[in-house]
């Protein structure tokens, strides 16, 4: 595997709540390699949202250390996209406007990344919806609109919190699969592609996207299991029909209910 | 809007009103006094009678109005702003700015008399004080009211923090201080009749105090009609402002 882009070491997080301090994370340590997809699943509560917001600098460790691409993360890293479950996308802007918002927060120049938001808006399958307004568009296409707007500035690192949780079932089905294709699953080798940390409740989605799969314990969330998930890629939708496909949704599906029992794993 | 549609949507309005109309004329000619009640067409030829100077008078109110409401815009927003940006600003503020909304303004009217003598000046000072407030509050909350994530992702890319306001915040809370500036523009109205009522030598309140005297009913009612025609198109001006400036927000009020 190629070198790590993420380094967590002995990652911890506490909180001081009214009722006193509450651990959030404790004892999180993981390496992901550079354009390798892993998945975060857990039980809601477990800390991974926090734990991605953590590696993006946005919220401090208490305890450990946290480097991306060898520079410890102290402050928020600008290197990076961020997709949320909801689209957050302002309301009063274009699409095309929207997608540009990271340049102009960023302080370059607007106009140098026209094309390129044009560029994904096209491979997003946009094109023509640039000049409307976000509620003119569906919940799926306004995911998408998110996800061009934290490619915009081609951050080697993507961080995805729960993306497609607010979507149907179906929709959120289509949206793995273009995720995959953007990701350059197909055509780009695992060098050029970004590296992704996804924050899933979905099982099946974890294990469809990514190359490995690290499972969280209830809080303070401690890294239950960390599977490889070695099944060929390009995905299809075949896979999921597959039986090693069911054999790892299985697997985590028990290690996730097995947690209580599960203890540390340090 | 297409014609039809304008006229499905407003023809109970215009058939309401011409029914109270018909009403008020009809009751007038049964019996009621005319100095209780004028009738509807007394009250227009009031409203264009030479021997009263409406021009002047309504040229002085409109002023007291439009002033009022532009003070209560600009020093609105500015508290507003202050208070949304800094912490220690809101703490020294908001007890303060609250304090002198509970205060009845109209108490305070008979003191601007004393401070500041007749004239356009006070009552404009006196209807930005019955107007302020609502700005101040809508702004401040119009500048908070952002996601937690499109902040997040302000702090990504590093953002200043007025790029945050001037990218995100002030735009977010346009919607929010033009629906406060509705209540401002009603709000500007009634300070600066308050104002004329308490001193004044001009203006359409001054008016309506001068008929108490000789009950001459039908021209008060005449400056009613110019006071809510005054109202009414300052009213439709910010909503107008508000359909044009801040479109993604219609509904929200």
């Amino acid at each position: 595997m190629a070198e790590s882009l993420i380094d967590l070491s002995r990652v911890g997080m506490t909180y001081q709540a009214v009722s006193g301090p509450v651990e959030a994370l404790a004892g999180i340590s993981l390496s992901v390699g550079a354009g390798e997809f892993v998945s975060l699943v857990g039980p809601s509560g477990c800390g991974k949202s926090t734990l991605l917001r953590i590696v993006a600098g946005l919220r401090p460790a208490t305890e450990g250390t946290v480097t991306v691409e060898g520079r410890q993360v102290t402050r928020p890293i600008a290197d990076i996209g961020m997709v949320f479950q909801a689209p957050v996308l302002l309301k009063w802007r274009t699409i095309l406007d929207n997608i540009l918002l990271p340049a102009e927060l960023a302080g370059k120049e607007k106009r140098a990344y026209w094309a390129r938001a044009q560029e994904l808006l096209e491979m997003a399958g946009l094109h023509g919806f640039a000049d409307k307004l976000p509620r003119e568009l569906s919940g799926g296409m306004q995911q998408r609109a998110s996800l061009c707007r934290a490619l915009l500035l081609d951050p080697p690192l993507l961080l995805m919190d729960e993306p497609f949780g607010a979507l149907d079932a179906m929709t959120r089905d289509d949206m793995a699969l273009e995720l995959l294709r953007i990701w350059g699953e197909r055509d780009l080798a695992r060098e050029q592609r970004k590296t992704v940390l996804f924050v899933t409740h979905s099982i099946g989605e974890a294990v469809f996207l990514s190359d490995r799969v690290v499972v969280m314990s209830p809080r303070p969330g401690r890294i239950a299991a960390d599977l490889k998930i070695d099944l060929p890629r390009p995905r299809t939708v075949e896979l999921r029909a597959s039986e090693a496909f069911g054999q790892l949704n299985l697997e985590i599906f028990r290690t996730l209910t097995r947690r209580s029992s599960a203890g540390a794993v340090s | 809007m297409k014609i039809p549609a304008l006229i499905r949507q407003y023809w109970p309005t215009v058939a309401l009103f011409v029914a109270l109309v018909v009403v008020w004329q009809l009751a007038v000619t049964t019996g009621i006094r005319e100095y209780l009640l004028p009738a509807p067409l007394s009250v227009w030829h009031a409203m264009w009678d030479g021997e009263i100077s409406w021009g002047q008078h309504l040229w002085a109110t409109t002023w007291e109005i439009i002033g009022a409401f532009f003070m209560a815009a600009i020093v609105g927003v500015a508290l507003g702003v202050a208070i949304a940006w800094s912490p220690l600003l809101a703490n020294a503020l908001v007890p303060f700015l609250v304090f002198v909304n509970t205060l009845p303004k109209v108490a305070i009217a008979p003191l601007f008399l004393i401070w500041m003598g007749y004239g356009i000046f006070p009552n404009m000072l006196m209807g930005a004080l019955i107007g302020f407030f609502p700005v101040v509050i809508n702004t401040a909350v119009g500048l908070s009211q952002v996601e937690d994530d499109m902040l997040d992702l302000g702090r990504v890319f590093n953002a200043p923090k007025w790029k945050i306001f001037a990218k995100i915040r002030i735009p977010n809370a346009l919607p929010y201080i033009l629906s406060a500036l509705k209540i401002t523009a009603t709000a500007a109205v009634v300070g600066a009749i308050v104002g004329e009522f308490v001193a004044s030598q001009k203006g359409l309140g001054y008016v309506i105090v001068t008929t108490q005297s000789s009950m001459n009913t039908s021209v008060a009612f005449a400056a009613l009609v110019w006071i809510s025609t005054v109202g009414l198109l300052l009213y439709g001006i910010v909503v107008l402002l508000a359909h044009l400036w801040a479109p993604w927000a219609e509904g929200i009020d």
